[in-house]
């Protein structure tokens, strides 16, 4: 088992595929009375959080507690070079304080690389900056596997702000390595060079062809940075309506990872329709994450 | 102190050995009185090596780096004198700032200091400095740069490069259009998709570089391009000499060497500006130096304390130390082609700051600005050898070509036996 997950891309197939599997297993566990396993009892997991983000640190914290880890929640918002302690310097005060595992979610690409190199404990990124959200990718995928019974061969189209979009990365990456085919769809102006993966600015036609569905928060001051006119125009080009909806296949389903705009990438309609993922995949999110922190400390699946 | 030398069996610029005289700060045509022997047998004789682009941080960041122990490094690395950047704190956009920096550079006396100027009142591109008080004080400025910004402003540059031509100035420009590289981390390209940081378009470098030109031939001035990073800047420097444009332009020895691929490791020490690119620009710059289309090699020695460095990617400042690499450096991508390292690392860079005293021939009645290398040396980069106060060298665990074994300034050894002197 690998010991930090910093990117999707430090997974391979066989990796992955039993990350999902065992997830599965802690799944099935919170259909039961008693929620939680003994497995990373006197194990102590660190939340260390640079940005706001309730949804993510509960997430891991449920994950945590339901294996029995003692857990730190540590905010450092506002936290940086020039406003106080060093990254540096909080590694190695969670490292003296004997962390196995540091789930960081930082603003700024590539600080769980950074903090890896200076802690002994498993590094788990929680999201980074426009980089990658590893877990965020294994849930959609472990979504997807649940509704649609595979991932190999599955086309699935990410739509929006792909730029800034850190969800995106690991999707793409995890996507791929899993057999599945991902189309990124979006103005030219939020598609990255080199996305790694096929590329439509038409949503329309992608919409038939699609099994997924997923769709990015995209943030409306964007638009003063002159990546789209209008909140209203990227919506008429971009937004998944309940007409836009009508053109997927029978069996595709609508992801998003959240926090939502209803109404501008995601009508109100789509996101509470039976094809919608978005709660479900909220409790995979701990499943996932249970999983994650379940081997990469060690438990044997 | 002695100030007669015989350096003996040294190869200049590659020729078969010969011994060189050195009495009273300049080269004889035979053996001085009293002479202490240097042994250069194996060792290759270069005009001292001159840096158009150098950062020493004093005044203001003295933690990083002060002019003495810049200088010290510039000696280690071959370098008989060095242009020092102007983005100190505070700026040196006065006869004051320049003057201090001046004269701290003679009272250390490892390297002749000459200071560039700012071109606007603190770098801030609004205003253009007092560019005239600096060329009139004791530093003799003619080299001007906001470098580290870029004057964006189209209007004020025209004027700065029109201003300066009363005393024969140049404007050495920081090529990037700030527009277009706003929150800028790395080279934007498939790496820079990869890795989620924010690119810097090659297009940002270009565009400002075919303004330049063009606004430079407009007004028939001089213009230097720093730091040319991208094979697209390499095409439109062509164009523009080609035209006859008075533009010198020089490269990096990172730009020669890395790419952004090593970004992808987050260490902020393979962070600079502009930023590392790609195999294909890295090419491009090496055919262009050895044509001649890019004229120099500079430094762009950037110390950075280390707090600067340890941190996240985006936070860490840009900037590589590059002194005591640089020779090593160009050996590696050139080859043993002496008297193209000679022109691009000496002549031609004094040709272009004006310094008269180096960059010159080694032969009786020159002043003994030399150096001498031994291409047979091959080591390992240290960060923590090195003689600059800071680290931040992307070279650390390298192995490279060449060793600086000793450095003249003026007649007196300020490197011997690869050890400053002073």
């Amino acid at each position: 088992m690998i010991k930090h997950l910093l990117s999707a891309a430090d997974l391979d197939a066989d990796t992955a595929t039993l990350i999902l599997d065992t997830a599965g297993e802690m799944a099935a566990l919170a259909e039961r009375e008693v929620k939680k396993l003994p497995t990373l009892r006197g194990r102590t997991v660190v939340n260390l959080f640079y940005e706001d983000s309730t949804r993510t640190r509960i997430s891991f914290e449920a994950a945590a507690k339901r294996l029995s880890a003692d857990v730190i929640n540590f905010s450092a918002k506002g936290s940086s070079v020039s406003k106080g302690e060093s990254l540096k310097d909080t590694a190695l005060t969670l490292q003296a304080m004997g962390a196995d595992a540091v789930v960081i979610r930082h603003p700024a690409s590539g600080a769980p690389d950074r903090l890896s190199s200076w802690v002994d404990g498993s590094v788990i990124n929680a999201g980074d900056g426009t980089h990658e959200h590893p877990t965020q990718a294994l849930l959609d995928a472990y979504t997807m596997r649940s509704r649609l019974g595979k991932l190999d061969g599955l086309n699935v189209a990410i739509v929006g702000d792909v730029l800034h979009s850190r969800v995106a990365r690991s999707n793409v990456l995890l996507l791929t390595t899993l057999g599945a085919k991902v189309t990124l769809v979006g103005p030219p102006t939020l598609i990255p060079l080199s996305p790694g993966a096929a590329v439509s600015y038409d949503l329309d036609s992608v919409l038939p062809g699609a099994d997924v569905v997923m769709m990015l928060r995209v943030q409306t001051e964007r638009m003063q940075d002159s990546y789209f006119p209008s909140a209203r125009e990227y919506s008429r080009r971009y937004g998944l309506d309940a007409a836009r909806m009508r053109r997927l296949p029978e069996h595709a389903i609508v992801m998003h990872p959240g926090p939502m705009n209803r109404g501008m990438e995601i009508a109100p309609e789509v996101a509470d329709s039976k094809r919608s993922t978005i709660v479900e995949q909220v409790a995979n999110g701990v499943s996932a994450r249970m999983a994650v922190l379940y081997l990469l400390l060690g438990g044997k699946a | 102190m002695t100030s007669s030398y015989v350096i003996r069996g040294a190869s200049i610029l590659g020729a078969s050995p010969a011994d060189l005289f050195v009495s009273d700060g300049v080269l004889v045509d035979s053996a001085p009185s009293n002479a202490e022997v240097v042994e250069a047998d194996g060792l290759v004789a270069l005009p001292g090596l001159v840096d158009l682009h150098t950062h020493l941080r004093e005044p203001g960041r003295e933690d990083a780096e002060t002019v003495e122990t810049g200088s010290r490094a510039a000696a280690m690395g071959g370098y008989t004198a060095v242009c020092a950047m102007a983005n100190t704190s505070p700026v040196a956009d006065t006869a004051g700032v320049v003057e201090q920096v001046w004269r701290l550079g003679r009272e250390a006396g490892l390297v002749d200091v000459q200071p560039i100027g700012a071109v606007t009142v603190g770098l801030a591109g609004k205003q253009l400095a007092e560019l005239g008080a600096m060329a009139a004080s004791a530093a003799s400025v003619r080299i001007f740069s906001d470098d580290g910004s870029c004057v964006a402003d189209p209007r004020l540059m025209r004027r700065a490069l029109e201003y300066v031509k009363a005393f024969d100035g140049i404007i050495a420009q920081h090529a990037e259009e700030p527009r277009l590289t706003e929150g800028a981390q790395m080279h934007e390209g498939e790496v820079s998709t990869r890795l989620g940081l924010t690119g810097w378009p090659a297009v940002a470098e270009e565009a400002i570089i075919a303004r330049d030109v063009l606004l430079a031939e407009h007004v028939g001035s001089r213009l230097h391009v720093c730091h040319v990073s991208t094979a697209g800047s390499v095409e439109v420097l062509r164009q523009a000499k080609a035209r006859g444009v008075r533009v010198t332009a020089e490269v990096t020895p990172h730009h020669l060497l890395l790419t952004d691929e090593l970004a992808a490791s987050y260490d902020p020490v393979f962070k600079v500006n502009p930023p590392l690119r790609t195999a294909k620009d890295v090419e491009a710059l090496r055919a262009a130096l050895i044509e001649g289309v890019i004229d120099i090699v500079a430094t762009d020695h950037a110390p950075h304390a280390v707090e600067d460095k340890e941190c996240e990617w985006a936070y860490a400042r840009p900037g590589m130390v590059g002194l005591e690499t640089a020779l090593p450096v160009v050996l590696s991508v050139l080859g043993e082609q002496w008297d193209l390292i000679a022109d691009r690392m000496s002549r031609t860079p004094a040709r272009i700051a004006g310094l008269s005293s180096h960059g010159l021939s080694l032969r009786p009645g020159e002043p003994a600005n030399l150096t001498l290398v031994d291409p047979a040396a091959r080591r390992v980069v240290d960060p923590s050898g090195l003689t600059s106060k800071s680290r931040n060298t992307p070279y650390a665990g390298t192995t490279l070509p060449g060793r600086i074994v000793a450095t003249f300034l003026r007649g007196e050894p300020t490197v011997l036996d690869g050890k400053a002197q002073k």
